[in-house]
């Protein structure tokens, strides 16, 4: 609590590091910034949540449809994406542990690494959707799911009941699209970090943004570490 | 009154747009939120005359029904949810806490912008056009049937939800690490301990309409089939998601009013509160439970009869916590030294009104019985018992209470009495006739009905041109007041707390030295200092 | 029934009256008795384990048997007696139709016998709709997708009102009828003014009409399953799954056939969905329900929010 003196470690190179009027020392600011960062991503939990809870209702119902619908995703883009993510996720720690050090350089380039991954991520994504959509797959008008694309290229053919199909293939787009949004805007706040790591902003004694949007960055990681599984591993039938 | 203090240290548009001083804050709400409780009003007053006969003479039923969700979007989350928390806990929070300001006073500003694009972008869809939803918008008539701004008037729900979850995002970071040195937990006032339970419902419940409006604006646009049968889709599934926010919502909008009572019975009573943890937990019971009883919305749904038996059951346990509320406050009075100052009117108004409001939730909660009255009058009535008759006359109790903290003045005693005595009149006119009409069978948002309901139904309109002249009154004199009204002093009401150790109003940064507690939250073993009480 | 209604009401009316009064009388007592010029000083008491506990525990009992009341009268209307008569009712916007098995059909009026138990079978058409009877204290939302019950025993000759009681729209307000109850001789005689002959009669005309019985038929040329003593009965699917061939399933099959495929068939069957209406597919359904039982055990009563698989609550679940 407030009965701390005023930390004294060396203070940032830069006048951004200030302490705001209404906290009595560094210490608290640091710690009230991420505890709202904390208590923001407990709010984004629940906004998946309700996704997660409306796809696993419509899942149990409609498992057939569904184990149909995950088999006709791409499993190798859905895996190299994963490893994509996990990594940046390496490169963000990284990131957040330069900045610790102060060591700048290795910031700027932790974070440049961690928005390249960020960029493959949403480039394979968009693949993905770009297949969807020449296989009709996207829901709405032209939604028809009575063939699939087999890693080998060949057709399948399908038989399910359509509508099921169509919450299938909404659920995905809702669940990977809202990600990539999230990613979009993370992206976004990265490059405000490697802006401000730039204008040496950060130091050892403050760098609490970089630490809080490393945590946003592995929310949105964990997101999909759940949505993998959930969308492109159930029950996968190989064959006919 | 003190010469600097935060209304007239700087001046000009611009420093109120641009604030970040949560006081000013607070007063942004204050206007923003009398302006919707207006429009809500206007809808309420059209409805009310609508209803005055049975053949729905004065509007169209289209036009009904526009009304009647227009009063329901209105009052529900461009008034109730952001009243207490957003006018009130901005202004008192940090001032209790002994602190300069709330966490993220940047997001608090942020906070009050969202809330008014939402609040605007609402308004123009309710007016151009309309919606004929209901506040509740269920599927699958609000996302294939109806003809009207649906999905506009969801997104505006969804952007001012952010409001609200930066509001409680920052009112529970602030309480946790923002308090005065020796400010334990457990010294807190009690409105800090509904404030943060209101905080935790707001972060926790609201990204869920959220992602509900969401489908809903999506199945709307490109029929993806997730809530119409027609493509497999469940339209109850939305009636889960929706009520999985909204009746932790209706424990957002009492919850902070709970707490605003807990202030002024110790302080007109002269009495610490009695039974000041069982008050406290009993906040956080009410923000537990009150997610886990989502289900009693859909008894009469299709749900299973066994899931239906949890819920009811969960049901009686969260009325559980209101009751040991309601008799810690009545037994605070019990031998303290009772003052009938406007504030401790709209507090006993609130025990009484509250508890008729709590006590027919019973009824409700009763598998048996909702059957019967499920969207009916009664559950109507129920509502507005606790919203209107509790929250509405906490928060007019609590503008009282701190008026003179906020603008250096008192109002005028003899008129707010008055008008307390209007408010309790007008809306027991209005709201008690409805319990009948519920029984007997009188369905709700119905723009016509069989005539053997009228004469109820006269009396319930009676009851609310009442209300509205109550309501009126305290508009009028609180703005004169601000002018004209008597110096109020530090601490006019001799009351405990934080906020009444400093100037009224406040300085800009709320104490001109940082507070130390060491006594217990609401000492009133010792003499205070007290003018007006 | 609606009668046990009242007497849990009245129940909770005195609950009510109680507890109100106590709260009002202690809250006027104690602030006329301790007004500030009466008693000046107050009396620091800061809580009472014992009170605490007291008024916990006693409203937590009180609200036991308050829930157990409730729920007890809830079973109740979740399981009609199994001898009840059925009517099918469709909501639509903005008004009700009614089929009774004999054939006829109404519009916003519904005529029952007195002094028997009767399961109206609702479906909507297009919205949430909800029967209520308030003289019966019975509703029940009617639901598009699916079949949902509520059922009642009129016990007096009248007419009653029956309401829409989930909003739908518009004319909301309009959609009202009324439930007229009659002398059961009365009744019968009233039925017999239909003519077009009974319901699972009209189904089986529009089984032939529609070509159903080129692939639902009891030979070596049959490619879909034999509908003879289907109803009622457990149903094997393609993908392992067992389930109970109730209305529901009979429901989605004409509507939504590639949802549930018998073991052993192909996923040929077309769907009819947008070339009949729900009144239609309740002539078919009781045209089914009529074919001869092959195995013994007969159709399945069920709960009213689904009439066929009770605690279901999925949009055409087959068994839980």
């Amino acid at each position: 609590m407030s009965e701390h003196s005023v930390s004294v470690t060396e203070p940032a190179a830069h006048p951004h590091g200030m302490l705001q009027h209404h906290f009595t020392d560094m210490e608290q600011q640091k710690d009230a910034a991420s505890m709202g960062m904390w208590v923001f991503l407990v709010t984004e939990i629940m906004f998946f949540g309700g996704m997660f809870a409306a796809y696993l209702v419509y899942r149990y119902w409609y498992y057939g449809a569904f184990v149909l619908g995950s088999t006709s995703l791409n499993i190798w883009f859905g895996a190299i994406n994963t490893g994509v993510l996990i990594c940046s996720s390496l490169t963000m720690a990284m990131a957040v542990h330069s900045a610790a050090l102060g060591a700048r350089k290795a910031l700027i380039v932790f974070l440049i690494l961690t928005m390249l991954l960020g960029g493959i991520f949403l480039g394979i994504k968009a693949k993905e959707y770009y297949d969807k959509y020449v296989e009709h797959h996207i829901p709405g008008e032209n939604f028809k799911f009575d063939s699939m694309t087999m890693p080998d290229g060949s057709e399948r053919e399908v038989h399910v009941d359509q509508g099921q199909a169509q919450i299938y293939f909404s659920l995905y787009f809702l669940l990977t699209g809202m990600h990539a949004i999230h990613m979009i805007i993370g992206e976004g706040l990265l490059t405000a970090l490697l802006i401000m790591s730039w204008l040496r902003r950060f130091g050892s004694s403050y760098y609490t943004p970089v630490e809080n949007i490393g945590l946003y960055w592995h929310f949105v990681d964990i997101v999909w570490i759940f949505l993998f599984p959930l969308l492109y591993l159930i029950s996968r039938v190989h064959h006919v | 009154m003190p010469r600097e203090h935060y209304l007239n240290h700087e001046f000009g548009i611009k420093s109120w747009l641009l604030t970040k001083d949560h006081k000013r804050i607070g007063i942004l709400y204050m206007l923003s939120i009398t302006f919707f409780f207006v429009i809500g009003g206007i809808g309420a007053t059209l409805i009310r005359l609508n209803l005055l006969t049975p053949y729905g003479t004065l509007v169209s039923a289209e036009t009904y029904n526009k009304l009647f969700t227009l009063h329901g979007i209105m009052m529900v989350f461009f008034f109730l949810v952001p009243s207490v928390p957003a006018v009130l806990g901005n202004f008192a929070l940090p001032l209790m806490l002994g602190a300069k300001d709330v966490a993220f006073p940047k997001i608090n500003l942020l906070s009050w912008y969202i809330f008014i694009a939402g609040g605007s972008l609402e308004l123009w869809a309710l007016i151009s056009g309309g919606v004929d939803t209901g506040w509740t918008f269920y599927t699958p008539f609000s996302t294939t049937f109806s003809n009207t701004n649906v999905i506009t008037a969801a997104l505006a729900i969804f952007i001012a939800g952010f409001s609200s979850i930066l509001t409680g995002l920052n009112f529970i970071v602030t309480t946790h690490r923002m308090r005065a040195p020796g400010m334990t937990w457990f010294k807190m006032p009690l409105f800090v301990w509904s404030t943060y339970a209101t905080a935790i419902i707001q972060v926790l419940g609201t990204p869920v309409i959220a992602i509900t409006l969401v489908l809903v604006a999506m199945e709307r646009a490109f029929h993806i089939g997730v809530f119409d049968p027609r493509w497999g889709g469940d339209p109850v599934l939305f009636q889960h998601m929706f009520w999985f926010y909204s009746h932790p919502a209706v424990y957002i909008m009492i919850l902070p009013g709970m707490g605003v009572i807990s202030e002024i019975i110790p302080c007109f009573a002269r009495k610490s509160m009695f039974g000041y943890k069982f008050v406290a937990f009993s906040s956080i019971a009410i923000a537990v439970f009150g997610f886990i009883v989502w289900g009693h919305h859909l008894f009469i749904a299709g749900i299973s009869v066994y899931s239906a038996m949890v819920f009811s059951f969960l049901s009686y346990a969260v009325a559980i916590p209101s009751a040991i509320k309601v008799f810690n406050w009545s037994a605070t009075l019990y031998k303290g030294s009772i003052s009938y100052r406007t504030p401790m009117l709209y507090a006993f108004g609130f025990i009484g009104l509250f508890t008729i409001g709590g006590l027919t939730g019973l009824f409700v909660a009763a598998l048996g019985l909702d059957v019967h009255v499920h969207d009916t009058y009664f559950i109507i009535a129920h509502f507005h018992y606790i919203m209107v008759g509790g929250m509405v006359m906490a928060y007019l109790g609590g503008i009282h209470y701190w008026w003179p903290k906020i603008t250096g003045r008192m109002y005028p005693e003899g008129w707010a009495k008055l008008s307390a005595l209007v408010i309790f009149l007008g809306f027991n006119l209005t709201f008690f006739p409805q319990f009948i009409l519920g029984y007997l069978g009188m369905p709700r948002r119905y723009h016509t009905y069989p005539p053997e309901f009228q004469v109820l139904n006269v009396l319930s309109s009676a009851g609310a041109s009442i209300l509205a002249v109550g309501y009126l009154l305290p508009l009028i004199y609180l703005l004169w007041s601000i002018r004209y009204g008597e110096v109020a002093g530090n601490n006019p009401w001799g009351a405990s707390g934080l906020e009444w150790q400093t100037t009224s109003p406040p300085p800009p940064d709320n104490f001109a030295v940082t507070p130390v507690v060491t006594e217990e939250a609401y000492d009133y073993s010792k003499e205070r200092e007290a003018a007006f009480v | 029934m609606a009668a046990h209604v009242d007497y849990f009401y009245f129940f909770m009316l005195l609950n009510f009256l109680f507890f109100f009064f106590l709260v009002v009388a202690l809250v006027l007592v104690f602030a006329i008795r301790y007004r500030r010029s009466a008693h000046p000083k107050a009396e620091q008491i800061h809580g009472s384990l014992l009170l605490e506990i007291g008024w916990t525990v006693i409203p937590l009992g009180i609200s036991m048997v308050m829930f157990a009341w409730g729920a007890i009268l809830f079973f109740g209307f979740n399981r009609p007696p199994k001898d009840a008569m059925d009517i099918y009712g469709v909501g639509k916007q903005w008004m009700w139709k009614f089929q009774h098995l004999e054939g006829q059909r109404e519009i916003n009026q519904l005529h029952v016998p007195v002094g028997r138990d009767v399961r109206v079978v609702l479906t909507s058409m297009d919205v949430i709709h909800d029967f209520a009877v308030p003289a019966f204290r019975v509703k029940g939302d009617v639901i598009p997708g699916r079949y949902t019950a509520v059922w009642f025993h009129p016990t007096r000759p009248g007419t009653y009102h029956l309401f829409c009681d989930q909003y739908c729209g518009t004319l909301h307000s309009g959609m009202v009828g009324d439930v007229i109850v009659m002398e059961k001789d009365a009744y019968q005689r009233w039925l017999l003014t239909g003519g077009e002959g009974s319901l699972a009669q009209q189904g089986q005309k529009l089984f032939q009409q529609l070509g159903c019985n080129t692939c639902h038929r009891n030979d070596s040329q049959a490619r879909g399953p034999n509908l003879a003593g289907l109803y009622g009965n457990p149903v094997t699917l393609t993908d392992g799954r067992t389930i109970t061939a109730d209305d529901n399933y009979i429901r989605e099959s004409i509507l939504r056939p590639e949802a549930k495929i018998v073991a052993g068939f192909q996923p040929i069957m077309p769907t009819f969905q947008g070339q009949i209406n729900e009144e239609q597919v309740i002539e078919l359904l009781n045209y089914i329900k009529s074919m001869a039982q092959e195995q013994p055990g007969g159709p399945v009563k069920t709960s009213p929010n689904s009439p066929a698989v009770p605690g279901a609550s999925g949009p055409a679940a087959g068994t839980r």
